[in-house]
């Protein structure tokens, strides 16, 4: 079994969302996706300041299975990047949600974290796949 | 479920993650296939590849029929023990599967893939009309390779003195029989090694053996990235029927002397070679993407002369960044390839990436 953190929030396509006080969602892959697509070789990030709208591809991983998009779970404008893993990639598979975190992105729509799913929904999600 | 081989129980032991492999149930890997891949460059693994299929070849004929069968000649074999690799093909030159062949007391063994086992053997069984020759299955045996550059110490030190005196004098590509059990210096990685074909009941106590040395399961997932870097073809991905070997840089692997020697698809590998040579013929090349992405099977390729294909890609544990067997127009000078929607350029480079742990190519 693969691990599903509690108090994160998920969309379908296994990005997992953290919100903090001030408003800005931390985005990663969940356990479930690292270890699908194996080996993480490659990971693509956005460019910070760049404005996005939710379920938007900003970002790539590559294993050595697959290339597999990652998308934004909410819109906003991306504020930070994670650098570490553009040269430790295998971060991914190793913290999916800690370490291993994508972006982070400043929420402009508020209602997007309506649209994602809590850690029961996502692991029934899981489950169905 | 599909088949299991004899270690399947050993692997969920191992931490497996078992997928579907041509309808057996085989461990792709035990965690991370980059670690496996590296201890096998670095160290020494084993592999449980009991899923290919082991034909015996004996009677009379046994020479003549192989000799006709198969594109490279047997005829090069002049003591039991020594290995040959060959494919074997249609009469137009398609790849029926591609193989190992081994002289034995008894006449050869041959190790055909799993994924091609029933067409293989209705067709060798075909051929042997007019010649007084069997071909027997041996689905009772299983095969572990084990693979590094410490493989052989590993391996040999668990012999008993019998065994390990022939077999530590086993030169490159040789094979000894020990009882029951065929042990030979062949392998799929690029790396030193050795394989085991032996009676199904004994490999778990040896794959125990290997285990508690510290020789450590490697998966196909690690097996598919090993052979890629070592250029070896994959079947079903590099060649298959509709390829002739002409186009998939097995050329070298067919024997064309003696001139009088006639195997099944001579007269038209021997036609397709001359339209290669007018260009009229692709290649089977080496790709190298420095930059980072990943080249991967499918991918079209675009170069000066023309397009093509890429038949196997990876990224390439060893070098840090992609590779690839491709299928392009020969005389090409420069190529790209889209990825993700951006021609991006890549190397042409002869199809052999890594030997013994080290980049061979330039």
């Amino acid at each position: 079994m693969t691990k599903i953190i509690d108090d994160l929030k998920y969309a379908a396509s296994h990005e997992w969302v953290s919100v903090d006080d001030n408003g800005i969602a931390t985005v990663g892959i969940s356990d479930h996706a690292q270890e699908a697509l194996g080996d993480i070789v490659f990971v693509e990030l956005p460019e910070p300041g760049t404005t996005v709208n939710a379920k938007d591809e900003v970002s790539v991983v590559e294993s050595v299975k697959a290339a597999s998009d990652v998308y934004s779970p909410v819109s906003g404008e991306i504020t930070e990047i994670n650098e570490a893993l553009l040269d430790a990639p295998e971060t991914v598979n190793a913290s999916p949600y800690d370490n291993g975190w994508f972006f982070k992105i400043a929420i402009g729509e508020e209602a997007d974290l309506d649209e994602l799913m809590d850690a029961e929904a996502y692991s029934d999600h899981c489950g169905d796949e | 479920m599909g088949q299991r081989t004899p270690l399947y129980q050993k692997h969920l032991d191992a931490g497996a993650k078992v997928v579907d492999f041509a309808g057996w149930d085989m461990p792709i890997n035990y965690g991370s296939q980059i670690e496996e891949h590296n201890q096998v460059r670095t160290a020494a693994g084993v592999f449980d590849v009991s899923h290919m299929t082991v034909v015996d070849v004996a009677g009379n004929d046994a020479c003549d029929y192989l000799r006709h069968l198969l594109a490279n000649d047997v005829a090069k074999l002049d003591e039991a023990g020594r290995a040959l690799y060959s494919a074997m093909l249609k009469p137009d030159g398609g790849v029926i599967d591609d193989l190992i062949v081994y002289r034995t007391s008894f006449g050869y063994r041959v190790v055909v893939n799993c994924a091609t086992r029933d067409k293989d053997l209705a067709w060798m069984q075909e051929q042997t009309t007019g010649f007084e020759a069997t071909v027997n299955e041996r689905p009772e045996l299983a095969i572990l390779a084990v693979h590094g550059p410490i493989s052989h110490e590993k391996a040999i030190g668990l012999l008993d003195a019998n065994k390990a005196e022939t077999v530590g004098t086993l030169k490159n590509f040789r094979g000894a029989e020990l009882g029951d059990w065929f042990i030979a210096r062949t392998g799929y990685t690029g790396e030193k090694g050795l394989e085991f074909i032996l009676p199904a009941a004994d490999a778990p106590a040896l794959w125990d053996q290997l285990l508690a040395v510290d020789v450590k399961p490697v998966g196909l997932g690690a097996r598919d990235t090993l052979r890629l870097e070592a250029g070896m073809n994959l079947y079903g991905q590099d060649m298959d029927e509709t390829t002739s070997p002409i186009v998939s840089n097995m050329a070298q692997t067919i024997a064309w002397e003696p001139e009088d020697r006639d195997f099944i698809g001579r007269a038209a590998v021997t036609e397709q070679l001359n339209q290669q040579g007018q260009g009229a013929l692709p290649a089977l090349t080496g790709l190298v993407l420095e930059e980072r992405g990943v080249l991967r099977a499918g991918q079209k390729v675009i170069t000066d002369q023309g397009e093509g294909v890429i038949t196997s890609g990876s990224f390439s544990p060893t070098l840090k960044h992609s590779i690839a067997l491709a299928r392009i127009p020969i005389d090409s000078t420069s190529c790209e390839v889209e990825l993700r929607g951006k021609p991006t350029p890549v190397r042409i480079v002869q199809p052999n990436f890594v030997r013994f742990g080290k980049k061979v190519f330039e």
